[in-house]
């Protein structure tokens, strides 16, 4: 009788050992070799308070003192945890990418070339390397377009990049009372304080190198 | 109908072969609906803009999960209900326990539908399902797979048939492919070595879930529809073990070019051109097996639904171990083309098969004949040229989208050269909506149609018809 026909090979060999070698060789050794990186909490991330957060607590600071009070690092380190909440929720990394390949010149389009180290943190908990861009990559995205330019994205995609095909979110505002702009609500400012924060870290290119991704103001959507 | 396979059919529990189908059926009109209406939002013609719980991200996690887990899982699960027993000559270990499974299981389809509406979703791909909702998962995984190898086991220390190689190996696979893949990213391991586990999970669901328990059922049905044996059991036995070696080593090739140690990226792609030559022997089993019995494809529908998924599979598996490599990666990855050779992979092929196995239970499930074949026909070529037109264009789309991304085009104009690919990608879509809607149709009108004496007869012959 084939020993490779009876019910006990099969769970033990290819159930448990095949299974086993491949976590081994595929999960286990990579995690090996980056094991030595030392892990962030986000509290040491939001150490450093970003140009970014306290322009959007000028900007909006209603709704800032609000939700977040004042902008210190305690409050960026909040709002950097809601902000990656709700870009799990509204399936943002179903769209975009958080790495930039060293292939199909990317680090000219988006910047420096991704390294295990700056995923060592909780905020990558589980990680957010994303399979699909329908758009732009993000990781190099802080400071890439104002806190205005989010808000105005976030409320209607169109309004700023006449193809985009992002969702518009307006959950993300409180009701505009009247005449009166809308304002973003927690979960706005939020997720605008996570996308600015993202590669706020890594060494940007000189200006020339990088492209302009936004496409000329007078071409319109067909 | 014999002594022997009268006694074979009362092992059966009918009820839940037929529930299973049922749910398999409404999750998989959910799945294609929440598709179809995230494809819409690619036109900027989405249906329900601006409304938090219909948010086109979150349909979207809607679509995979309950496709995988609603419409596939439920349809494999019935598929089990029905071979498992007839295979062994024992029926599965408990009745209540069963009963049990089934509710359970579309609870958890129903939670996590609603969590993901909700916001509640978790961050890994494929395995969206709310982390509150994962620990009954894997008990439910367990329970199914004491439930199922119960039988199996209780028949001794005997060879077993091939379907059991492939159903025993997938529901052991299956246990521990979900708890790693929910929970090791999820609270141990941050970025690049959650990663490497999130590729192992995303890959494993397809290569050691499904692809075991679709070719399991194979095993199983077309020997049957066929009336004769596998062409060659020597090349089963290759293409169950090459499978259950390669296929768990494949999961990095999801991560090509990351941060992800460049070592466990060439293994994951030599290891993908291995699985790719090695399930190319089972593709080479089952059409040599269909040799001198070509003419069965003309009259019965099951067996090419069956062998429609099986050409589509080497199709797969041939577009696969050219993708995986990373000259090819550099132009085709994050682009339309993997989101085609996804579609190939769990519908096409897939669901392809569960179509073929429903069309072949259906009848006798019930003991009547089939409403209207004529119905079952337009179903097929309807999903069929749907299937075949989506996967091109978005293949062509993802090259279109790779080139003018790697030619820094402005990121606009990859989305203005998508336009036409995925106007096109939404009216395959609704091919394959009105070719379902007929289905659904038929099987209630089937179902609720008047029995026939003679029924597994007459049901049998309209099959062939």
């Amino acid at each position: 009788m084939n020993p490779l026909e009876r019910f006990s090979a099969i769970v033990l060999i290819a159930g448990l050992a095949f299974f086993g070698l491949a976590a081994v060789v595929e999960a286990w050794l990579p995690w090996q070799t980056l094991r030595d990186l030392p892990m962030q909490s986000v509290e040491e991330l939001a150490a450093e308070v970003t140009p970014d957060f306290l322009d959007l607590a000028q900007r909006y600071p209603e709704p800032f003192r609000r939700h977040f009070g004042e902008p210190t690092s305690a409050a960026f380190a909040r709002a950097l945890r809601r902000g990656r909440d709700v870009y799990i929720a509204e399936g943002c990394w179903h769209c975009h990418s958080q790495f930039v390949r060293p292939v199909s010149h990317e680090d000219r389009r988006f910047g420096a070339v991704s390294y295990p180290g700056e995923y060592q943190n909780e905020l990558q908990l589980p990680q957010l390397f994303g399979t699909r861009r329908v758009g732009p990559d993000l990781i190099r995205s802080a400071g890439k377009h104002s806190n205005d330019w989010h808000l105005a994205h976030f409320w209607q995609p169109t309004t700023v990049v006449p193809s985009s095909v992002m969702p518009s979110f307006p959950w993300f505002f409180d009701p505009p009372a009247g005449e009166a702009l809308p304002q973003p609500n927690d979960r706005g400012l939020a997720i605008i304080t996570f996308v600015q924060w993202l590669g706020s870290w890594a060494e940007q290119p000189d200006a020339p190198l990088l492209l302009q991704t936004s496409a000329p103001a007078q071409e319109t959507n067909p | 109908m014999s002594e022997k396979a009268r006694y074979q059919d009362d092992l059966v529990l009918r009820s839940l072969v037929r529930a299973h189908l049922i749910a398999g059926m409404a999750a998989l009109a959910i799945g294609l609906l929440a598709g179809l209406a995230f494809s819409f939002q690619f036109i900027q013609r989405y249906w329900f803009p601006g409304v938090e719980l219909l948010s086109p991200g979150r349909v979207r996690m809607v679509h995979t999960n309950i496709l995988a887990y609603g419409f596939i899982a439920n349809s494999f699960l019935a598929g089990l209900y029905w071979v498992i027993p007839r295979i062994t000559g024992r029926p599965v270990l408990s009745r209540p326990l069963s009963w049990f499974i089934f509710w359970a299981w579309q609870a958890i389809l129903l939670a996590t539908g609603v969590g993901i509406l909700g916001g509640q979703a978790q961050g890994v791909e494929w395995g969206e399902t709310p982390i509150f909702i994962d620990p009954i998962v894997v008990v439910g995984l367990i329970l199914a797979a004491v439930n199922f190898l119960a039988p199996v086991v209780k028949s001794g220390g005997k060879p077993i048939y091939v379907s059991l190689w492939y159903f025993t190996a997938g529901l052991v696979w299956t246990v521990l492919n979900y708890l790693m893949g929910n929970y090791v990213p999820q609270f141990f391991l941050p970025g690049a070595s959650g990663a490497a586990v999130t590729g192992l999970f995303i890959h494993d669901l397809v290569g050691l879930f499904v692809t075991p328990l679709g070719w399991g059922l194979l095993y199983y049905f077309v020997p049957v529809i066929l009336r004769k044996p596998i062409w060659s059991h020597a090349v089963s036995l290759i293409g169950f073990w090459g499978l259950a070696f390669f296929y768990p080593l494949n999961g990095v090739h999801h991560y090509l070019w990351s941060p992800i140690p460049m070592f466990a990226q060439y293994g994951a792609v030599v290891a993908t051109v291995g699985v790719e030559i090695v399930v190319t022997t089972v593709f080479i089993n089952f059409i040599a097996t269909l040799r001198g019995s070509g003419a069965a494809l003309v009259v019965n529908l099951p067996l090419r639904w069956i062998y429609t998924g099986i050409v589509f599979y080497l199709i797969t598996c041939i577009q696969c171990s050219f993708q995986v490599l990373l000259t090819v990666q550099k132009i085709i990855h994050f682009s339309d083309w993997v989101v085609g050779h996804a579609h190939l992979v769990m519908f096409g092929v897939f669901g392809f098969w569960i179509f073929g196995i429903t069309l072949e239970l259906w009848p006798r499930l019930w003991e009547r004949p089939w409403y209207s074949t004529r119905l079952n026909t337009w179903h097929y070529w309807l999903t069929a040229l749907g299937t075949a037109v989506m996967v091109i264009d978005l293949t062509a789309a993802g090259l279109v989208q790779g080139f003018a991304w790697r030619d820094l085009a402005p990121w606009e104009a990859s989305l203005r050269f998508s336009y036409p690919f995925w106007m096109t990608r939404s009216i395959a879509g609704m091919a394959i909506l009105a070719g379902s809607v007929l289905f659904f149709y038929n099987l209630w009108r089937t179902a609720t149609g008047p029995a026939v004496a003679t029924a597994p007869a007459a049901a049998q012959a309209e099959v062939m018809a």
